[in-house]
Formats: structure tokens, sequence, C-alpha cells
């Protein structure tokens, strides 16, 4: 996973485990890796996502209906170390964590084949205090956020705990935004540049084009897309086709 | 055992603050400044004030004669129904507005189920001026028109949460959401003791009044300020939490919090959380809640919309464990059939949630010497429709 951040430009899609249909997850995240993704972050479907937009929200729904579990998601995971080794994340919700059993769920991950984890309502001191010797000792990472209101000093904190990567929330809003960068934003993405953080910051919320994503690159070493790319693939069946325009787009324009 | 909260927001091993990041100074800031803002000076005289000139406080402690002839014990109605606006639920809103107010912020975002909180949140805005916007469930907007148009008429906007089981779980979902969106300016206003550190506290804190005037009224009525049972109904728990908060500690009080079963706490129809709930994250905070093996958040009924919530707050889970408090639960039918029977006993038609309460009265051990508090929570006008039904079959 480190040698991953020794770039800039890293992309990192976001894709919803068991959406469009249950079993489509493999071969979204195998093609996103011919494509050349960075990063793969794996969404496991909650039903009351707090830190989620709508487009989240209805995959989310939509793959609940389908059957997905997190049992499911790991075997998922499983089959896809078979033919590639690009990072990935697990993105999900604390409360799915302890009904699985946290040290069990970890346990789990590292032995699939997982690298890091986003548990967005996860709080700072509880994973200090409890989990994050256990998640050092398996190697694995786990990526904290930061939004325009974290302060300096909590920034400073949160980059002394992260590790993989700082995501940097853009703006504030759930996931799903289309508007452009405002100035405002950049002010924001100018401070955390200027604080030479240990670790790499990623920027999401909001990147859906060419245009955002190369904004995001200028003052990050990256950005996440995730709700613009669910639309996507939300539409068509042709996964073979649709990624790849959809990344060309996004690298190339 | 202690039942105030630690300074992390804990209740014994429930509460705290499970909140994104984009959520984490708003939450912050509040927990920093509540407790400096309610016990100043300022604060406490304009509370006082409305609470007296504007809700219409105290609220009767009325002993109800022919009921208690019926159960062959001594009965006594805490009538928040004769609050402003019909419930308990103005005493948290009076309560939160000024702090909003001291806090600085200008637009004001609530939650409602059955729209009593929803209603209580637009007067208070409409006091004070204020832009008020109160997310309601689809389905609730539906079976609580009237409500719906008093927030209206009261200057409200009212955006339905059409997403999940579309009642109040989902209406908390989009407040939250639209907090997330407009940090800033906006308060997030909560209706009950759920959500995250600080709100199941404060919450509890501006219900607390209603224990504190029992104790009082106590005294006078039967020579000790303390009842043998206090029975309250419990969605997230704001009436019950305000009811049993100074006899916390008194263990001679029996502590009574009835849940609202639907069509029975064995079928899949129920709101019954400490029945068929596990432990869990629901709305940032750490409590019993109703889910699945894999922490899906399931769907709660009741023909009650201010009960149908999959969660209890943190104080409640902590009562529940540690044996502090009875847990009941009351059907549907059981609460409708104690609503007629206290409307024809005692000419008061109470809300179909604290109706639940009255229900209890049939499910405990009762005797003659002793003296029973029951929390009327709100009353029944909103819930003509449902009664009406009823009385036409």
């Amino acid at each position: 996973m480190k040698n991953t951040f020794k770039k800039n430009n890293i992309l990192n899609i976001y894709i919803t485990a068991g959406f469009p249909k249950l079993n489509d997850t493999v071969e979204i995240v195998n093609e996103l890796a011919k494509n050349n993704v960075d990063i793969i972050e794996i969404g496991m479907p909650f039903s009351d996502p707090l830190a989620d937009g709508p487009t989240i929200q209805n995959s989310s729904k939509k793959a609940i209906e389908n059957g997905i579990t997190i049992t499911k998601i790991f075997e998922q995971i499983k089959e896809i170390r078979k033919s590639t080794d690009i990072p990935i994340l697990l993105m999900g919700y604390y409360n799915q964590l302890l009904q699985y059993g946290t040290e069990k769920f970890f346990n789990k991950a590292k032995e699939v084949g997982v690298n890091g984890f986003i548990i967005p309502d996860l709080p700072l001191d509880i994973y200090q205090k409890k989990l994050q010797t256990l998640v050092n000792n398996l190697g694995l990472n786990m990526i904290f956020l930061i939004t325009p209101q974290t302060t300096n000093e909590r920034i400073m904190a949160i980059d002394n705990t992260t590790s993989g990567f700082i995501y940097v929330v853009s703006s504030y809003s759930i996931t799903g935004g289309s508007n452009e960068i405002s100035k405002k934003q950049i002010n924001y993405f100018e401070r955390i540049k200027k604080m030479n953080l240990k670790n790499p910051t990623l920027i999401g919320f909001g990147i859906h084009n060419k245009k955002t994503f190369d904004t995001a690159c200028k003052y990050t070493n990256g950005a996440i897309i995730g709700s613009a790319f669910i639309k996507e693939i939300g539409k068509s069946g042709d996964y073979q086709k649709t990624i790849s325009n959809f990344i060309k787009n996004i690298r190339k324009g | 055992m202690n039942y105030t909260v630690d300074k992390n927001g804990f209740y014994g091993g429930f509460g705290g603050a499970f909140v994104p990041e984009m959520l984490y100074h708003n939450v912050k800031e509040l927990q920093d400044n509540y407790i400096k803002i309610i016990e100043s000076q300022v604060f406490q005289k304009e509370f006082k004030a409305l609470l007296k000139d504007y809700v219409g406080r105290p609220t009767p402690l009325y002993f109800a004669k022919r009921l208690s002839k019926k159960y062959q014990t001594n009965i006594f109605l805490k009538r928040e129904d004769l609050n402003h606006t019909g419930a308990h639920k103005i005493n948290n809103t009076i309560g939160q507005i000024l702090i909003a107010k001291h806090m600085g912020k200008k637009r004001i975002i609530a939650e409602t189920g059955a729209g009593q909180h929803g209603v209580a949140t637009a007067t208070v805005c409409a006091l004070m001026g204020l832009e008020c916007i109160v997310y309601m469930g689809e389905i609730d907007i539906n079976r609580q028109a009237p409500n719906v148009a008093r927030m209206q008429m009261l200057g409200a906007e009212v955006r339905p949460a059409k997403s999940g089981s579309k009642t109040l779980k989902d209406a908390t979902n989009e407040a939250i959401y639209d907090w997330i969106a407009n940090p800033e300016n906006t308060y997030y206003l909560i209706g009950s003791v759920v959500g995250p550190h600080p709100y199941p506290d404060m919450v509890a804190r501006f219900q607390s009044i209603i224990s504190k005037e029992m104790k009082t009224q106590l005294q006078e009525k039967t020579g000790r300020d303390y009842p043998d049972k206090i029975i309250a109904c419990v969605g997230g728990g704001s009436n019950a939490a305000g009811a049993f908060y100074h006899y916390l500690n008194n263990k001679k009080v029996t502590l009574i919090a009835v849940e609202a079963d639907g069509l029975g706490a064995k079928t899949n129809k129920t709101a019954a959380t400490t029945q068929v709930g596990t432990k869990g994250i629901i709305h940032g905070s750490l409590t019993y809640l109703m889910q699945n093996k894999e922490g899906q958040i399931t769907e709660p009924y009741s023909i009650s919309a201010g009960l149908d919530y999959p969660g209890i707050g943190p104080l409640h889970a902590h009562l529940f464990f540690s044996k502090r408090a009875t847990f009941l639960g009351a059907t549907d039918n059981e609460a409708v059939e104690a609503a007629f029977e206290l409307t024809q006993l005692e000419g008061i038609i109470p809300a179909l949630e604290s109706a639940h309460a009255l229900a209890a009265l049939k499910k405990i051990e009762l005797n003659k010497n002793e003296n029973i508090v029951i929390n009327l929570s709100g009353r029944g006008d909103k819930d003509l429709t449902t009664y009406i039904k009823i009385l036409k079959k």
C-alpha cells in the first residue's frame, strides 16, 4: 500500500459491494484494475449511512436487497485477489464492525487481502484506545477524514493516527455533489497543503470529472470518485466499455 | 450506580458521540458550551419565565379518582398534555431554542415522528423569529395531517423523508444530512434523549422539570415527595427521562418504562427495542436498537407515530441494563383500550403514546396503599382520526 503513495495523481474509485447486481463486485474491480486505477474503495452497504449522499444511499439499499453481507464481501475480495493486487479499502460504519465482531472483522479482512479501512463514524479517541494496536499489528491502514471545519490542531492529531492517507472531504456536504470547485475550497486545500502533513492526502466528495480531478491533484496526491462512478455503472451492464470510457475521461479528458 | 452522563458522554456502557468528522465540529461546539449556557443566570431567567408564562407550567398533578377506584390504588396523572402545543415536547424546544440563540444560530432544523416535536419546534421558531425546517417521514406526514398543517401555519417548512421506512428514523437521517451540509448557521434541535452526546443529557435536563414539579406536588398531596411507582412510555424516551430524572437515585421509587409492542413483540411489527433489540449504534449513540445480524437497522412498527423508533436513548439503555427501570410493552390494541378507558372514566383523551403508559396498569401488581404517577405526556387531539376509525367499528 505504501508504494502507491509515492506518486501523484492517485485515482481512487469507490464502488458499492453487491451493486448493481450481487456478484458484479469482482468484475468491476478487475476492470478498474486493468484501467490503471490506483486504489479501490469498496463500500459495505449500511441501512443508515450518515456520511453518504443519495446516489450511494440508493446503491446501498439496492445491494442490501440483492443480499449483500460482510461475509459475502470477504468472499468477493478473496476472488478479486486471484487476479489483482490493487490496494483495496473497505468503507463502512462502526455498527457493522461491532455486530460482526471488531477483532474478527480485522483479522478476516487481513486474511482475504484487504489493505485498509474508512469508518467515518469511528471516533478518533476510541480508535486510539481500543483498535489502533490491533490494526497496526496486522499491518493494515485506518484512514481518517478531515473537513473544512477541522481545526489545524485536530488535523495534526489525525495525521499522527491515520495510516495510508488522509481523506480530505472537499466541502460541507454528504457525497455526490456536482458543482465546480469554489475559491473557498481552494483556500482550504491550500491551507492543508501548507501544513506539510506526514501522510499523503486525497480529496473526496464532489469529484466527478477531469476538471475537478485535476484541481484536486494540484493540491493533494489525488482524489476519490464515488457517486459519479456509481451513477455510470448503474446505467449499463457492459462494464468493460463503461469503465474504460469513464477512467479515460477522468485521466485524459 | 451512577445515572448521570460522564465527561465522554456515556451512561455506563451506553452513549458517546459516534459521528462522522463532518459533524465533529458542531457536536463538539455544543458539548463544550451547553452546560455553561444552561447554568448561566441569563438563560435560567428566560427559560423559567417562558415555561411559566408561555408553556403554562407547572402542569397539574391530578388525582384520577375514578381510574384509581377501578384499579384499587392511588393514581396521579402528570398532566403534560396541558402544556402549550399539547405535549411535553415543548419543555425541550424552549430550552434548545435558547441554546441556539446563545450560540448565534439563525436556521433551525428538526426531525419529527408524530409531529409533536415538529409543532413544538415550529412554535418556538415562530416565537423567536427563526427559520425552521422540519423533516418528517412521508408515511407520518400522511397519518398526522393536522400536525403538518399546524407546522405550516406556524411558518415552518415540512420536508418529507422518503428513504427507508419513511418514518422517524429516516426523518432523523435527513436532518443529519442537512446539518452536515449547513454546519455554520444551522442548529439541529433534536426532540428526544437520543443522538450523539450531549443531546441525550441536554434533552433530559430540559425535561427534568417534570419530576422536579412532581416532587413538590406529591409533597403537598401525599405528604411525601416521592411516589411508589412512575410509569411512562418510551420511544426515544424523553418524557420518561424527565419523569424519572429526580428519582433515579431514590431506590424506593419503581420506574416503569413502557415500549410499543405494536402487533406484538414476537411479531416483526413492533417497536419494543429492549425485547428484540441488541447493542449497537444508531444516530451517533451506542445503545439498544433493532437490527439484524449484519447491523442493518430494522424497520419498527407501532400504531403510535411517536413511539415508532428502532432505538432507545442511552440513559434508558443503561436503566434497562442495570435493571434500575422495569421495561414493559403494550400492544396497539392494549393502548387503544387504555385510551378509551381514560377518556370515559376521567374525561381526558390521551395521545396514543401516553396510552401505552396507561395500558401498563393492567400489567403490574398494584395495591391500595400505593401512589402511582403516570406521565400523561400528550393529548389525543392529533390521534382523533385513529380513534374515530375505532369508534366506527
